[in-house]
């Protein structure tokens, strides 16, 4: 193993040399707040509008978007599983009972090995928010929503967001999140895809190809 | 298999590997049409943003504020990764990395990797030092296999393979992946990498990353990626081993805000790219249970010292200017012989090797700032070319380089300029020596010597019968009480 200590120490004193004389923690906060931002943090639109942008964006990403009251949630899902032909679906723990119909098997994830994960034709979660501007939902490891490789391995991913939960920006989500910052936490727009091959977004190639949105509306 | 890396102490130089990849219509196809559907692509998404120039202005103040505070942030990180469980280690170069990563790899019993795209290990050759200890690494970002499979190199930062098309793609899919009968359609390509990898994901038990950004606030990683892979390599191996740049680190997790908007958009013109995922240490039940990051210097703490070109280190990999450079959408990445090419390449290329060697790669622009208008974090890279050739320059003049033609010419002009009796000299005198070159429609065609440089690719066109002094002179002579005063 080289000697990681001796590369510390050198390394931070090639910075001290480059960079002069250290600052103090106080005086370096003060100058990060004095950091401009006079970018837009706040919505600018009201519910409606973020359901649509965010509605607009996701289908231009060629993800399904469908709205629901609370309680249509569980007769949503049943349909849009079987139109889909999906029989067998992993859920993390903590989602709501009342959103697993009968007539699909819903296979809890114990976070054991991810075989039993990769063997289900998707994954059905929660989120913890969603940004209209970009199109983007947010999950965390919390109730609902799972380790990550819960909505990676499956194909097929059907995600129910409390369109509560929507805001418009990117800052405003990040100042959501700050407070779950530690967990760990995936954003995720459309489906997977690459422009790797002429630089043309296609859709698909290790993430879940498909993904269906559920929104809930009060 | 690729083993094959980029040397820049060896290659030729930025002008004469030009000259022949030039040649080569087929790849300049390729090049034009990738950089042109991606430019389109970001022009859009950046002209719908009415505070695009303050999120530029912002991502350009954080990275400023964190370079004059890299060591401070950098132990901060560190203290916060360590809490959370991750183990931090820290590498002075190339081969101290390069040593670390295989140590670790080594001690997580695994005698093959998956990785994520990443330029800093590209940059360190680290799948050469793999090999050559018995580590095979798989690449698994779909361009990154193209360059492994095709034994060929990066030529772009965010996209490796975009002087690739489609049809050879398929070519090499086919005889890598043994697949007769693949279509060359895209969405075709993609199936066969995912069949290709999925099993390697569920296998191998040691992943390897680079990082897009360090949060010393957290302690956190953020990776950005659009196909997933990078979500597979960062979640089912036991051992994670990410390698960072120190440039890498940002103050707080308030600063995703900016490069979140950024990045996406300047890189492949989408709002948002599929994938972002960040992780803190490590979590208990959710992916790896061992975390190593490797803090690497190698060189930066030398730009940073130089106040001139630290901005360089703010650079957050869009890949933006190279898409948009005029050099580069001709000749495509591999004329730089690094694997940073274009603008960015032409400033960070030279300054990692301390400038002992890419030299010729600060002239390989016209200097035209069409970088500099679409750097998300507002790099002056003309600002920083023009700085880099005055260093080339200085080296050049060392010692007997003071006698080489260029600098005895030079210092011949600078004595001309400096009077005007001398200036007024050497006009009349080109005029005379100019005659028998030129052509009778005005034109000089062939220069002798050094000079020729110039005509042989341009005209030039014959020197006036009078200067503009003398003209006004004249005219004093003629005209002066004209008007009345």
């Amino acid at each position: 193993m080289a000697n990681s200590a001796g590369a510390r120490t050198e390394i931070l004193r090639r910075i001290r040399v480059a960079t002069g004389p250290a600052a103090d923690r106080a005086a370096i906060e003060a100058e990060w707040n004095g950091i401009e931002r006079a970018y837009k943090h706040v919505t600018s639109i009201d519910l409606e509008g973020r359901l649509h942008q965010l509605e607009d964006r996701l289908r231009d990403y060629d993800a399904g978007v469908y709205r629901s009251t609370r309680e249509g949630v569980g007769a949503l899902v049943a349909s849009i599983l079987s139109e889909r032909g999906k029989q067998t679906m992993a859920v993390p723990s903590g989602i709501p009972a009342e959103w697993l119909p009968a007539g699909v098997r819903f296979v809890e994830d114990l976070r054991g090995d991810v075989s039993g994960i990769d063997g289900c034709e998707g994954v059905l979660t929660s989120a913890t928010l969603a940004i209209a501007e970009t199109g983007t939902i947010v999950l965390q490891d919390a109730p609902g929503q799972g380790r990550r490789a819960v909505t990676l391995l499956p194909d097929y991913h059907l995600c129910v967001v409390d369109a509560a939960k929507i805001v418009q920006t990117v800052p405003e989500a990040i100042a959501l999140l700050q407070s779950t910052a530690h967990l760990a936490t995936t954003f995720f727009s459309g489906p997977s895809a690459t422009a790797d091959i002429e630089m043309t977004r296609i859709k698909g190639v290790h993430g879940p190809r498909f993904v269906d949105v559920i929104l809930i509306l009060d | 298999m690729s083993l094959i890396t980029f040397d820049p102490a060896r290659v030729p130089t930025f002008q004469v590997a030009a000259k022949s990849l030039l040649g080569d219509t087929q790849m300049r196809k390729n090049v034009r049409h990738a950089t042109n559907v991606i430019q389109n692509k970001r022009a859009i998404v950046v002209n719908e943003m009415p505070d695009w120039q303050q999120l530029r202005e912002s991502g350009r103040q954080i990275k400023e504020h964190t370079l004059q505070h890299l060591d401070f942030y950098l132990k901060q990180f560190e203290e916060n990764c360590t809490a959370a469980g991750g183990v931090v280690h820290w590498a002075r170069d190339a081969a101290e990395a390069r040593e670390i990563v295989i140590d670790l790899v080594k001690q997580s019993g695994s005698n093959e990797v998956i990785k994520i795209k990443s330029m800093t290990t590209e940059e360190i050759s680290l799948n050469k030092g793999l090999e050559a200890n018995g580590i095979h690494a798989y690449e698994t970002d779909l361009a990154e296999l193209i360059i492994q499979m095709g034994n060929d190199l990066p030529s772009h930062i965010v996209v490796p393979a975009l002087h690739k098309n489609r049809q050879q793609i398929r070519e090499i899919f086919k005889r890598e992946m043994n697949l007769p009968d693949l279509g060359d359609q895209p969405a075709d390509l993609a199936e066969a990498a995912r069949m290709f990898l999925r099993e390697k994901f569920l296998r191998v038990k040691t992943g390897v990353s680079g990082a897009n950004f360090l949060i010393a606030e957290t302690g956190g990683v953020c990776v950005v990626e659009s196909e997933g892979n990078g979500r597979m390599c960062l979640t089912l191996p036991e051992t994670l081993i990410t390698i960072a740049g120190v440039e890498k680190v940002i103050p707080r997790y308030q600063d995703l805000e900016v490069f979140a908007q950024l990045l996406p958009r300047s890189a492949t013109g989408e709002r948002m790219n599929p994938y972002t995922s960040i992780w803190t240490g490590v979590h208990p039940t959710d992916g790896p249970r061992t975390f190593h990051i490797v803090l690497m210097d190698n060189a930066r703490t030398k730009i940073l010292a130089d106040e001139e070109s630290r901005q360089t280190l703010a650079c957050i990999r869009c890949g933006a200017c190279q898409n948009i450079c005029p050099v580069y959408r001709q000749t495509g990445g591999h004329a730089y012989g690094s694997v940073y090419a274009g603008p960015i390449g032409a400033i960070l290329t030279p300054q990692l090797q301390e400038m002992h060697s890419g030299q010729s790669l600060p002239y390989a622009s016209s200097l035209c700032g069409a970088c500099y208008e679409v750097c998300p974090v507002k790099i002056n890279i003309p600002e920083v070319l023009i700085h880099l050739r005055h260093k080339v320059v200085e080296q050049d003049t060392q010692g007997f380089g003071a006698l080489n033609p260029e600098a005895l010419a030079m210092k011949a002009m600078a004595m001309l300029f400096m009077s005007e009796s001398r200036f007024r000299a050497a006009q009349r005198m080109g005029r005379m020596a100019e005659r028998p070159l030129v052509n009778k429609a005005g034109w000089v065609t062939w220069l002798p010597g050094l000079l020729g440089g110039w005509t042989q690719v341009r005209d030039l066109h014959e020197m006036p019968k009078q200067t503009f002094r003398e003209w006004f002179e004249q005219r004093g002579e003629s005209e002066g009480s004209a008007d009345g005063k």
